[in-house]
Parts: C-alpha cells; structure tokens; sequence
C-alpha cells in the first residue's frame, strides 16, 4: 500500500507534512511543503520529477542523511528526525542501504574491502565478515571481481559493488539515487533488474529516484515530485496530489 | 585493529606526500634526540652526582687550588664520613685535540668513595704497586687502543713536558650514563714531579653520613676556612655539577628554543598534509558516514592517520638518534657522557605522539562535523 494523502497508518515508512526549506544568503527555497507519504514493506516506489524538485532530499530524509525543517519521519516506527547524530548513524547502518548515480565506491580499496565497510562497524567476526561479503557480491554477480579495485571494473561492475555494500547489512529499505543514470542502457538495466529482484525476492523496501521513465516503469508505484509535493500517478495515467491544500 | 588497513589504505594513497611528512617527524625527533644528547652531556653530572656527596673548592675560583692540609680539617668536622681530593692535570695524548679529563686523585680515598666506578682487584693491585700507574675508561681503550700495560704518554698543558704513565686498570660502570672518557692517575706522582702548586689539591670530595647533612657539613666547612688564604666554597655534587653545566649558558633555554620552532614547523607541514588529505576525502567520508560511521569514528580514523605518521616518524628518528649516540662522544671526550637515556626518548615519543594529535585535530574535527548532504554534492 502506497498513500500521499496523509490518512495511512501503520506503514513501514511514514512521513508526515514535511517541509524543507534550503536557505541561500537571504532568500528562502521550498523544497518540500507538507509531503505526506505512508508506504507498506516491501514496496517498489519510483520517484520522478524535474531537477530541483526535491526528489534527492525526499530520499535523503527518508534515509536520515538530512533533517526536516518541519514534520516527521517514521521508519518502522522509529522517529529519526528526532535523533541525535550519532544514533542517527548507527540506525542508517542497520537499516538503509544507499545506492548513489556515481557508486561512491573508495579507489584505494578493493570491491571486497569496500562491500566490508558497514560490516566494520558491527561485532562480526573477520570469518562472519568475508561469508557476508561474499554472499552479497554473488547476489550482485561479481564473485570473480572481488579483489578488483574500483579502476579496474566497469561502470555496471561498479555499481553491483555500490549495491552489494547496501545489501551487505541486510537493510530493510533501499534508497537508490539515479542508480543507472551514468551507465548505458544495458549496463543500465542489469542493475535494476538486481534491484527488482532485491525488491521482489528479498522483501526489501525500494525508493527509486530517476528521470527514466523506462526505469520509473521497473516500479510497482510511480510518484512524481512537482513543486514540493509528490504527486501519484494512477493505473490510468492520471496524477492525483497528496496535499489537502494541492487537492483543493 | 580491524580499521588498521583502512588507515594503512588513507596513508599509501599518497605515498610521496606520507612520506615527507614522516620524513618531517623523523628529523624533528632524531635532532631532539640529539639535542637532549647534548643536554645530557652537559648537565648529565647533575642527575648523576651523589646524594651523599659535597665538593669543596676555592672560593676565588674553580682553577685555584687549596692547601692539601685541609684534608685532615676537614675529617674533623662532624658528619663527615670520607674526604678525598683530586687535581685537574690537563694533559693530552699526542696532539691537542686528542684531549679527554685527566686529573690525578688520592686513590684509595678516592676509590672508597666512588663505588660506582668498579675495579677488578688484581688491576687495582697493580695500580696501587706502580707510582706512574694510571686507571682508565673502556672509552680510551676503543678510541685510542690502549690496553693494559701500555704505556702512555701525556703532554702536560699546566706542568709542561712529557709524562708517562703505565695503564694499570680499566674501570667499568654498571649504568651506562656513567661511562665518561677518563684518565685517574696517582696524586702522589705529580705532587712528585710538578714544579709549582706544591702542597696544593684542585678540589675535595667529602662523603657525608647522611645526605640529609650535606648543606650542614657544606656551611661548617666554608665556616671554619672563612677568613683563611684559600677561603672554600662547598656545595652538594649535584650543585655543583648544575653550576659547572650553567657555565655554557642556559642549556635549557637554549634546548626549548631550537625544539619549539622545529616543533612548531612540524605542526604546520603535518597540519597541512593532514587537512589535504581530509579535503581530498571529502566525498568519501560522507560516503563512510552514510553507510554507518558515527562524527567520532571519522573524527578518530583522521587522528589516527595523523598519529601513525608521528608514531612512524618520531620512532625512527628517536631510534637513529639512539644509533648515532652509541657510536660514541663525536668530539673525542669533551661531552663527558654522550648518552640518549631511555627517558628522553619515551618524552620524544611522547612530544611526536602529541604533535601529530594537534597537527590531526584540526582536519579531524572538520572531518567530523562535515555535513553528508553538502559532501555529497561536492564530487
């Protein structure tokens, strides 16, 4: 179940009239104004929308990187715009997996030192460490690639490294921001084909920024951003805002 | 030590820049080594002279003599337990500037009261058997090859000519701070042979009952030669040894000067490796603070980074300097005890720890408070 009017409750993911505003110098920019947003686990959502929209900083709050100006955001119901920096940063390790449009991965270390990153902050032992980071490059398709450092993989190589340290932790929700967008169309749709997979497979929670219809089309609820709030777009094609104040 | 290889990882990206940087704390710390070398060699006879022990000398001045009268004046005194005497001789081997102390004692007092100075016994016995016999440190034997038995010549700078003497003893010490370069030959010898200063000794060692007594036995003896030709001057061994050290200058001052501005050099060339190397990151550790590292974490694993290379550097530069001393006095003799003690280097390890912990903070405490949106969007 995906709603934006606000009137769910129980979802895994729950946002509730969320304002961001950025601040340059003197002027004041609306980023999101009173988005509402209830999504069950397991859920495939894409978030489209033109650039400054908003999508990015929509799945940075979801994911704790960033703080609301105003409302909430309650995942699994743990209210994490509530917490402090540092509990903030071990809930992120335990339950969001991040998937950047440049991978992100570290040059000075190899794909298996990377995908270990967020296991090295958990009390796993170095055997416990390496089953887990094995199984989540198999996952991903890039056994033989481990001891590869990032120079020496592709760009599609790279990003099923990039996934495999989200899904490394086993998180429940995983925030991809334009994660084909530096790839070509092949390369492209091997990763979200990875991706579709985690969502239907693996029961893991999806939040897909993208400006590629063909990829929003991968998703099981299409939202578009437009002026702050999200905007759902039915089986019909038609967008329905989320707001009260947007509806009337 | 699982985040060892990650800091391991940070430090070869860069390896020239690493490198320069370790470089920089290993001079530093190698010219404090010696520089604390240095100090020790001048002021080292502060640390190492006896409690229990006073030096009587002229007045007037270090190189006039007292009367050898005295001696028995001075046992008189209440809480002297020992009384011996010596006298500067000055005398080189062969040319100037194989200079190295050598003065002549009283040697049994002498060597009742310095029991830190060990002699086997048969070499004692032959010292004692020959009136031209000579005692010497393990120094001269390495630097000069002389043995036992040897005879050797000095040429006497105060008493002019050429004096020969038979090496009869080579002393050992047990700490090895206390190894000096030195020649003890008979008093009686050049009491003997000089032509002026008759009847005359450089200084006198009293050994006191309890050093507790020392300033008390050093005030009655000044007391009783007060008003006399030779009026005396006491002071405790440790005084004495400060006074003599402070002749050169103020080797502390001197010491803190040279060690702050290289120390303050350190802390700009690391800071600013260390900064770049934060800024070159900036991206990749809000990636690391994505996945899960807490603002501490990433403000530790910079530090740490900081504290490896002064750790790395100081410690082989601790550790040539610790080399460059047992290779013995540079100077032939004129630094008594050329000697790195074991304290100077843990405080060098300590000052490298500490510069490498301010040069890191700065970055680190960027590092941390680096704000993963904005980092994010600096690619």
């Amino acid at each position: 179940m995906v709603r934006v009017d606000g009137k769910g409750s129980g979802a895994a993911v729950e946002l509730r009239n969320l304002d961001k505003k950025y601040y340059r110098g003197e002027e004041e920019i609306d980023v999101l104004r009173g988005l509402n947003l209830d999504v069950d686990a397991g859920e495939f959502i894409a978030f489209m929308g033109p650039s400054g929209s908003g999508k990015t900083t929509l799945l940075n709050l979801i994911g704790g990187l960033d703080t609301p100006t105003a409302g909430s955001v309650r995942i699994d119901g743990d209210e994490i715009s509530a917490m402090s920096g540092r509990r903030l940063a071990a809930w992120r390790a335990r339950h969001i997996g991040f998937i950047f449009q440049m991978y992100n991965l570290i040059p000075v270390l190899t794909a298996f030192q990377n995908v270990q990153l967020p296991l090295l902050l958990t009390g796993l032992s170095r055997t416990e460490r390496r089953k887990h980071v094995e199984a989540a490059l198999e996952l991903v398709g890039l056994g033989d690639r481990k001891h590869h450092y990032p120079r020496q993989l592709s760009g599609g190589q790279e990003q099923r490294a990039a996934i495999a340290r989200a899904i490394v932790t086993d998180p429940k929700i995983l925030l991809c921001d334009e994660p084909t967008g530096d790839l070509d169309r092949a390369a492209g749709d091997e990763i979200l084909d990875i991706i579709g997979r985690l969502s239907k497979e693996y029961g893991k929670t999806v939040f897909l920024v993208t400006h590629d219809p063909m990829a929003a089309k991968r998703a099981g609820t299409v939202l578009h951003l437009d002026k702050g709030t999200l905007l759902e777009c039915t089986a019909e094609g038609k967008l329905i805002c989320g707001t009260e104040e947007a509806k009337r | 030590m699982k985040f060892l290889h990650l800091i391991v990882v940070n430090l070869k990206r860069k390896k020239l820049r690493t490198l320069l940087t370790i470089g920089s704390f290993m001079v530093a710390l190698f010219l404090f080594g010696l520089l604390m070398t240095i100090k020790m060699a001048l002021s080292g006879g502060v640390d190492l002279a006896g409690a229990d022990r006073v030096v009587v000398l002229n007045r007037v001045s270090l190189i006039m003599p007292l009367p050898i009268a005295y001696k028995e004046q001075i046992q008189r005194i209440p809480h002297v337990a020992d009384v011996t005497f010596a006298a500067w001789f000055g005398g080189y081997y062969q040319d100037m500037k194989n200079f190295f102390p050598n003065y002549a004692v009283d040697s049994e007092s002498f060597h009742r009261i310095y029991r830190e100075y060990i002699i086997p016994s048969d070499q004692w016995a032959a010292y004692m058997a020959d009136r031209q016999g000579c005692i010497i440190s393990p120094q001269l034997t390495k630097r000069f090859g002389f043995k036992l038995g040897d005879r050797v010549p000095l040429e006497g700078t105060i008493w002019q000519g050429t004096w020969q003497f038979n090496v009869r003893g080579i002393y050992r010490v047990e700490r090895r701070e206390l190894q000096t370069s030195e020649l003890w030959f008979h008093y009686d010898y050049l009491e003997e042979q000089r032509q002026f200063f008759k009847g005359t000794v450089g200084w006198y060692v009293v050994k006191v009952d309890d050093p507790a007594n020392g300033l008390a036995v050093a005030t009655a003896i000044d007391e009783r030669f007060r008003n006399s030709p030779f009026e005396t001057k006491t002071e405790t061994e440790k005084a004495f040894a400060a006074g003599f050290a402070n002749q050169i200058g103020n080797i502390r001052l001197l010491i803190l000067t040279v060690g702050g501005v290289v120390f303050f050099t350190l802390l700009l060339v690391t800071g600013n490796s260390v900064a770049i190397a934060v800024r070159e990151r900036t991206n990749e550790l809000a990636v690391m603070k994505t996945v899960g590292f807490s603002d501490l974490s990433i403000l530790l694993l910079v530090m740490a980074e900081s504290l490896v290379m002064a750790a790395v550097g100081g410690g082989v530069g601790l550790a040539l300097a610790k080399v460059f001393t047992l290779g013995g006095d540079p100077t032939g003799g004129m630094l008594t005890y050329f000697y790195l003690p074991g304290k100077s280097i843990a405080g060098g390890f300590g000052l490298a720890l500490a510069a490498g912990a301010a040069a890191g903070v700065i970055p680190a405490v960027g590092a941390m408070r680096l704000k993963i949106v904005d980092a994010l969007r600096k690619v």
